[in-house]
């Protein structure tokens, strides 16, 4: 009985210290990673996405309260117009959270372009998503107002061969970036307004 | 009792230099060595994982009781594992996505597992700090050295940095005739890399 109680006391015990210095680290890590996510993973793919931007989208972006989270936004200006906005996403893929960036033009409410920036997909399947162009491509241009679907769902996306799970969450996180845009519009007017010339 | 310290480092070192000699850890072994950077990368980290479950399973030898010793060995490494892990991604964000998938799986290296098992448990610190010390670093180098030579072969050229701290940048080195032999840098070369490297350790004998 006395051995019972040391087992249960000790391995207790370690995970109690275990998890509490976890916790810590992850706080003092935390920031970093984001910094280092946005420099090289988000940064590249938004520059890219909007690279016929007059300025630059991830030195101008701001943060705007969205209920009690707060989002990045990213503000492309063309042609003297500030009338792209990134909206950062995310939906479950085959294993873990696949993370997103969205360029939607306002003017015309279509996508400007969608990629891939943190997922834990299959490599060579689902990972293909962020390797691919020709899959995200297919978002470009498109409008906004219909949600977004793989075809053997009844849409218009055609989905990345063996990875069917991976294609619908890439949709699903474009249509949630959209819907948070819908929702944010009336804030994102009022702060893209002083933007541009 | 000095003398026993430095032997227990150096074994690591050589003697027992685990991919080499034990052959184990094979996973991390093939997996990683694409270019000498990732080697050394991935042989640092399992290196700290290996010293400071050492440290710790040493330390607690006398407290933790035998019949869940491997659970909380479990504990002990997986939790040095995240520090890791997250300390790479806050400050070495490149060389953590080229390592990718292996770096949690060092909970899993039996490298660490077996060296909290068979020696940690039953010695003292300071011999435990040593045999980490030694075979982490063997590891570390015995990666280095593959994942070098299949760099060498694979692209004839060797570049990259520790943790910015050292770099190196050699071009060319076989001269612009060489055409890379893009095997070396792929699976099926790994193993014939490291079954070459076997047979050129067998040939210097173990004193």
């Amino acid at each position: 009985m006395g051995e019972m109680i040391k087992m249960v006391v000790v391995l207790t015990v370690l995970s109690v210290v275990s998890g509490g210095s976890l916790s810590w680290i992850k706080e003092f890590a935390g920031p970093k990673i984001e910094n280092q996510v946005m420099n090289l993973v988000k940064g590249p793919a938004i520059r890219s996405m909007l690279s016929e931007a007059d300025n630059d989208p991830v030195e101008d972006r701001f943060k705007i309260k969205d209920g009690d989270i707060e989002r990045d936004i990213f503000v492309g200006v063309f042609d003297g117009v500030a009338n792209t906005v990134v909206m950062e996403s995310t939906a479950s893929g085959f294993a873990d959270k696949i993370g997103m960036v969205v360029a939607i033009n306002m003017a015309d409410e279509t996508l400007r372009g969608v990629a891939v920036t943190t997922h834990k997909e299959t490599p060579g399947l689902g990972a293909m998503a962020k390797n691919d162009p020709n899959f995200a491509a297919q978002f470009n241009g498109k409008s906004i107002t219909a949600p977004f679907a793989v075809t053997n769902d009844g849409g218009k996306i055609s989905a990345l061969s063996g990875a069917t799970i991976t294609s619908r969450a890439v949709c699903t996180a474009v249509n949630n970036a959209v819907s948070s845009y819908n929702q944010l519009k009336p804030q994102l007017d009022e702060q893209i307004k002083a933007m541009g010339k | 009792m000095a003398k026993s310290i430095a032997s227990e480092f150096t074994k690591g070192l050589w003697e027992e230099v685990p991919p080499f000699r034990l052959v184990l850890g094979l996973c991390p072994v093939l997996g990683v060595t694409t270019s000498m950077k990732n080697g050394i990368g991935m042989g640092l980290a399992t290196t700290f994982v290996l010293l400071c479950s050492n440290i710790l399973v040493s330390m607690l030898r006398n407290v933790i009781p035998a019949k869940v010793r491997i659970a909380c060995f479990i504990i002990i490494i997986a939790t040095f594992v995240i520090v890791v892990e997250q300390m790479m991604a806050a400050f070495a964000y490149t060389l953590f996505m080229d390592l990718g998938v292996f770096i949690p799986l060092i909970v899993v290296n039996c490298i660490v597992l077996g060296r909290a098992e068979a020696f940690a448990s039953k010695n003292g610190i300071l011999k435990s700090t040593a045999d980490g010390l030694g075979v982490g670093l063997g590891f570390t180098w015995a990666l280095g050295l593959l994942g070098a030579v299949r760099e060498l072969i694979g692209t004839g050229s060797l570049k990259g940095d520790v943790f910015g701290l050292i770099n190196w940048n050699f071009q060319n080195i076989f001269g612009s005739s060489f055409e890379p032999f893009g095997f070396a840098v792929q699976a099926p070369g790994a193993f014939v890399i490291l079954g070459l490297l076997l047979c050129a350790m067998n040939l210097i004998p173990s004193k």
